[in-house]
């Protein structure tokens, strides 16, 4: 019944109650979704003669361009303008960080499907037909195209990083007991629903307006306007929702929002970039892969004593935002565990393939799979139940709190939930079971894992924590909501109306949730790091309470009573004796010239970070969660599925809880794809082999664990001042699927009662489960 | 003046008679509703019918006097296929009040970007009204909508909660636009500098004729495959022929000991009677392609394209399937695996056209399994689909015909692995060898799939699982299965 009470809300139907935070509201656009009536960039009218604009690719991925001959692309039908690199009035960069992503390739391409030139015709098939005539002329240069290319090749996007505490050296040679092992982890599509897209519709003067999918408007704006050699002034980026980010459209938006953006003002016609799913999989970056080595020490309890990581990863061909990304991944490679002495160590290979980017998690994920793995391990070599090892392991009790980048955790409870999922996902009784099948069972094996989570938030750039807000009372009482966070689904906009229907006790029928647009809200961060609420959420409430004061004031004079008579109530303001529903007050409040619209900003406090030592308190806070999978595999076929998951998760006081499980399964799930079926191949010439869906394969609805009992864990509060004491959830729970991981480990090693640990490697796919049966198999009859 | 009755498209889109003149063909039903029609809240995820987020529901006479409703992907739909169909979209399932099913999935939080929502809609919808295929598991309804950020769960609980509810009856309206004379329409391709035709014959003798004439033409029926060649490929095709509305290709009998099926039959229809002679069969169709793939493909165009990954061929060479071929008046049958000549060539000559296959009703008590495996269970292509039908009689195995896709350029039987069993005793033995004998039959390739070892190994493990199946009927041997029954 709550449920559709507070559904009705944002139908437009008069509420029942009051609702604000953590009211488990539906999301504000749900009723839109339903109906087909949510407006993507792709839907709105075309504008009179827009053109449709597609991007030449190059088809090698190292090559000198000896000539590009576009004269048939020009005489081709439909074709109204090409422009490459020398058409460019500014610079010729759409990078977030260092100068080197290019709008169009000059002289060099540095991977197959960078950009070359734009087409811009009268229809998308004009386009496309008419980029095909182009007449480009390569020199082959050598090209790296994996890991271990650039490895061998000496090819960095900057020097090797070192975190380190204590001399893992001197604690690894002192080890009782020690073990060395690698670990590979796939990359990741994102897979939006949405693919990349932007409508640019020239103005007066130069400027430019332009619709762009994206997660960092501000950003776009920036870049169009260096490629335009215009003033930020000139170009508006505006952004309503995303058919899915998921980190993809953080930088990744720039390339087409440039490219639309420079056709409408060359040509003073609006004009459409929108990619199909093949060229977006082809043209835009991906999780970054990584290669992982550790040297582990540890005693025969399970305790590690020292740790030595290597951590290689493939991040393209530019830098796009791999030295935060490769960061992310050190500062999570504790995950919850205390490292006596470790020394983390983060090569960064510049390779020839689509410029890796941001994906939920941001490297963390990558880092948290190594040491998940050496729990593993460990577990194995002690014969320990690998839940004890964990346990043993966490973070907490005297001088056993500093992370390898020297912050203390003070808010630590993965020890709690670890202890509590294991007790109400019968975990013992469950491996006792498990053990018992797999017996008897000599073709299905099943492998059961309970792994916890302890994800840093803040962009560890410290600058990006930071974030604005407007709000508009309007004379009838209408509010208008803006801030500089993104929707891209995950229910921000909600969360942030929550927290201003709250702050005023107004029905959330009464807020206007709009646009994401860079001239009402300069200068913001991209919607990522899982900050959206954190930053923009506060920043409303500032705002709000600006807003408050003001009126307070006001009330207080206009009605005779002291300030501290006044108070916001769901039934109106309540001013001494006198209750004023909300519209008259803000009628009220105009006639007495007391101003209604209030910005707000907010910039997160205690965070500091020197890279050079890569110490410091890059996070605010840490976000946990525990997850406990089980899985069947076939050893004959290495087929496998997910079970049976159950999940515990610390979302501090959730915003809105509707929302934030949302979030957990979403995130699990997608993880789970991570580590399973979602696998990227590359030739060996550095074409994208599985570029669309049918060799592509996200998870389907079957996919999900058919049991999948998911929690918010009821004590989480967090110890820090954030917005009604909640956390982020947007990236933390992808790593929860890291339990399916260290299952499907154990399910292998069952073949051979657990005596060898198989070196498995991610994404799990059939053809990975199988192959490492058989290794399984024929090391366990070596030993 | 206008072009004639039988030059424009004519179809009810959401219960308004809607016609489309001067179209191209090949245009996508779509790119006809988001541009054209401006009706915008069906999603363009993919082009090629793997994500669902374009699912409409195509509703056509059902031969009874009702219409029989099927979600399809409109995204590699062409237009003229909807020829006096009807079209339900996203928009026109809400009254005056969201419909349950809207309703239910905004109670459930079933939407968090929305992009795939419309498309999950229309397939739960489709569900709601008893659509074709959708009595099954919600599951295997929504194989082929994917979603990136829901994890599935609260669109599996709206699905639970939506109550059944009697489908649109539109046949009055569908009568109206039945036609008399073939469908020909005819457009001038600027870009590709060519005049497309497109013809819908009427009847067998029509479809006989017209391709006869037009040897070059490319036959469609489904377009779950050919609907690709023009959004992916985007190869211009200069003549199609629909074969959708030839209703002798749409029969299935019985006769002499075989069901026939017409080359027009799509999966959905024909998913029921062959999952009840070989549930194994059944099984892999469950998981070929997705609801609405099943809803437009056919078992004739599965076979006529030729693919060396097809999964029905492989299966229906194992049973001992015939293949019925027509060109004019003329018509031959062969065995199937024969008509697998090589990748990209199959023994048909110009003109001549799949009209049927003959699937055998009974195989003499032989066991009969099929194997499908993918990287993801659902919705994928088979990295090898291996089917075996395999007689024992007294411990000694008296006939063989095992077959794969995906092992080499064409769907194969393996005739060294077969005479490796046949007249030996069925133990692990001779299975080792039959397993040993695959290494003659078949060099699989590497592709992004799966590596050529992969296939070799898992290959030979189908026969060893098939084995253990018939010699320890008591052991759980599948993971889909397993899982479910838990």
């Amino acid at each position: 019944m709550a449920d559709s009470a507070s559904s009705q809300n944002t139908l437009g139907v008069e509420p029942v109650v009051f609702q604000g935070v953590h009211a488990a509201l539906p999301h504000d656009s749900a009723l839109r979704h339903v109906t087909g009536s949510a407006i993507y960039v792709d839907d709105l009218p075309e504008p009179v003669g827009m053109l449709h604009v597609h991007l030449g690719m190059s088809t090698k991925a190292h090559a000198r361009i000896v000539s590009m001959d576009l004269s048939a692309v020009r005489a081709a039908p439909g074709v109204v303008i090409v422009l490459s690199a020398r058409d460019i009035p500014g610079e010729n960069d759409v990078s977030p960080v260092i100068h080197d992503d290019k709008l169009f390739a000059d002289g060099v391409v540095v991977c197959v499907g960078q950009s070359l030139f734009a087409v811009a015709a009268t229809s998308i098939a004009a386009a496309r037909a008419a980029a095909a005539k182009a007449v480009v002329v390569y020199e082959d240069l050598p090209a790296a195209i994996t890991i271990a290319q650039a490895r061998a090749a000496d090819l960095t996007i900057e020097a090797a990083q070192r975190m380190a505490r204590g001399d893992a050296a001197v604690a690894l040679a002192a080890s009782p007991r020690r073990l060395q092992g690698t670990l590979a982890i796939g990359g990741q599509d994102h897979f939006y629903l949405e693919g990349q897209v932007a409508l640019a519709t020239p103005g007066e003067g130069g400027d430019v307006h332009v619709w762009s999918s994206t997660q960092h408007p501000s950003e776009v704006q920036h870049l169009i306007a260096k490629v335009l050699a215009v003033p930020h002034t000139s170009v508006t980026v505006e952004v309503r929702r995303m058919g899915g980010g998921f980190g993809g459209k953080e930088t990744q938006a720039s390339l087409f929002a440039a490219a639309a953006a420079l056709v409408a003002v060359k040509t003073g016609r609006a004009a459409k970039a929108r990619p199909d799913r093949d060229e977006d999989m082809v043209m835009t970056g991906k999780r970054h892969d990584f290669e992982c080595a550790y040297d582990v020490g540890f005693d025969d309890t399970g305790r590690l004593t020292g740790l030595a990581l290597e951590l290689a990863s493939r991040c393209g061909s530019t830098t796009d935002l791999s030295m935060a990304i490769n960061d992310r991944a050190m500062f999570h490679a504790d995950n919850c565990y205390f490292l006596p002495a470790v020394e983390i160590l983060s090569h960064r290979f510049r390779t020839h393939t689509v410029s890796n980017t941001a994906f939920r998690g941001f490297g963390g994920p990558q880092g948290m799979a190594a040491i998940e793995r050496v729990m593993d391990v460990v577990a194995q070599a002690t014969g320990l139940d690998p839940l004890l090892v964990r346990q043993r392991n966490l973070y907490g009790g005297e001088g056993r709190n500093l992370t390898p980048y020297h912050q203390t955790v003070e808010d630590n409870v993965a020890p709690q939930l670890l202890s509590e999922l294991a007790a109400s996902c019968d975990y013992e009784a469950r491996q006792r079971a498990i053990d018992a099948f797999n017996a008897t069972s000599p073709v299905l094996k099943k492998g059961l894992a309970l792994t916890p989570v302890k994800f840093g938030i803040s962009f560890t750039t410290t600058h990006l924590n930071q974030a604005g807000a407007l709000i508009h009372l309007y004379a009838d009482g209408s509010i208008l909501l803006n801030h500089g966070g993104t929707e891209m689904g995950q229910g921000l906009f909600v969360k942030v109306a929550q927290i201003v229907a709250e702050a005023f006790k107004v029905d959330m029928a009464r807020i206007k949730l709009t646009s994401t647009v860079t001239d009402k809200v300069p200068n913001t961060s991209a919607t990522a790091a899982s900050s959206g609420a954190d930053l923009n959420g506060m920043a409303a409430l500032n705002a709000a309470n600006t807003l408050k004061a003001r009126l307070v004031e006001f009330a207080a004079r206009k009605w005779g009573c002291a300030e501290a008579d006044v108070a916001f109530t769901p039934q109106g303001l309540r001013a001494g004796a006198e209750l004023v529903p909300f519209d008259v007050l803000c009628r009220q409040a105009h006639l007495g010239r007391v101003s209604l619209s209030a910005t707000g900003y907010y910039a997160t406090p205690k965070i500091h970070y020197d890279r050079a030592t890569h110490t410091g308190r890059p996070f605010y806070y840490f976000a946990y969660g525990a997850a406990c999978s089980e899985v069947l595999i076939d050893t004959l076929t290495g087929e496998m599925k997910v079970t049976r998951a159950d999940i515990l998760h610390d979302a501090g006081r959730s915003l809105n809880p509707a929302i934030d499980l949302g979030q957990i399964e979403g995130g699990f799930v997608q993880g789970m794809g991570w580590l399973t079926t979602e696998e990227l191949v590359f030739s060996s010439d550095g074409r994208l082999l599985t570029h669309a869906p049918s060799t592509y394969k996200i998870p389907t609805c079957g996919d999900r664990p058919a049991v999948l009992n998911l929690a918010l864990w009821d004590a989480g509060r967090n110890v820090e001042e954030t917005v009604h004491r909640s956390k982020a959830v947007g990236e933390p729970p992808l790593m929860l699927a890291l339990s399916v991981l260290s299952a499907v480990s154990r399910a292998v090693a069952s073949v051979a009662d657990h005596k060898v640990f198989p070196d498995l490697d991610a994404p799990a796919t059939p053809e990975r489960i199988l192959m490492a049966v058989e290794d399984v198999k024929k090391r366990a009859g070596e030993c | 003046m206008g072009p004639k009755p039988h030059e424009a498209v004519r179809f009810l889109l959401n219960g308004e008679v809607v016609e489309a003149r001067g179209v191209d063909p090949t245009r996508t039903l779509l790119e006809h509703l988001r541009g054209d029609l401006r009706r915008t809240g069906t999603k363009e995820g993919c082009a090629e019918g793997d994500c669902g987020s374009c699912t409409v529901l195509v509703g056509e006479l059902d031969g009874q006097g009702g219409t029989a409703w099927r979600a399809v992907n409109s995204c590699i739909q062409f237009v003229p296929m909807l020829d006096g169909k009807a079209v339900i979209t996203v928009e026109g399932v809400a009254g005056a009040a969201p419909h349950p099913v809207q309703a239910a999935m905004v109670e459930h939080h079933g939407s968090q970007c929305g992009f795939c929502t419309p498309g999950i809609v229309m397939s739960l919808y489709g569900r709601a009204v008893a659509a074709k295929g959708t009595d099954a598991p919600i599951n295997e309804v929504l194989a082929g909508n994917l979603c990136r950020c829901t994890g599935y769960g609260p669109i599996i609980a709206a699905a639970e909660a939506i109550p059944a509810e009697a489908a649109p009856e539109v046949a009055d309206q569908l009568v109206g636009l039945r036609r008399e004379v073939m469908l020909d329409l005819e457009h001038a391709d600027a870009i590709a500098g060519m005049t497309r035709r497109w013809f819908t014959p009427q009847s067998l003798a029509e479809l006989a004729q017209t391709y006869a004439a037009r040897p070059d033409a490319v036959i469609v029926a489904g377009a779950t495959d050919i609907g690709l060649w023009v959004t992916k490929l985007r190869k211009p095709l200069e003549t199609l022929i629909d074969i959708g509305q030839v209703a002798e290709l749409k029969a299935m009998t019985r006769q002499d000991g075989w069901l026939r099926i017409g080359a027009g039959v799509r999966y959905v229809d024909a998913l029921e009677t062959l999952g009840a002679l070989y549930p194994d069969l059944g099984e892999m169709m469950r998981r070929l392609g997705s609801t609405q793939v099943r809803n437009s493909g056919t078992i004739g165009g599965n076979i006529a394209n030729g693919s060396p990954i097809g999964d029905m061929p492989p299966a229906l060479i194992a049973l001992g399937t015939r293949l019925v071929l027509r060109r004019g008046e003329t018509q031959r049958t062969l065995p199937l695996e024969d008509f697998f000549i090589a990748y990209g060539k199959q023994d048909r000559a110009p003109g001549e056209f799949v009209e049927a296959v003959l699937v055998p009703l009974e195989l003499g008590g032989a066991m009969f399994k099929v194997f499908k495996l993918s990287k993801r269970f659902d919705q994928d292509i088979s990295a090898v689909c291996g089917a075996f039908n395999i007689q024992v009689k007294d411990e000694v195995v008296t006939s063989a015909r095992i077959a794969f896709g995906g092992m080499a350029a064409t769907p194969k039987r393996a005739a060294a692995c077969e005479a490796a069993l046949v007249g030996q005793i069925w133990n692990p033995t001779t299975v080792n060898a039959a397993v040993a004998a695959l290494a003659g039959d078949f060099t699989p390739l590497t592709d992004a799939r799966a590596s050529a070892a992969y296939r070799a190994l898992a290959a030979g493990n189908m026969l060893r699982k098939a084995y253990i199946e018939s010699a320890r009927p008591d052991l759980a041997t599948r993971v889909p299965e397993a899982a479910a029954h838990g």
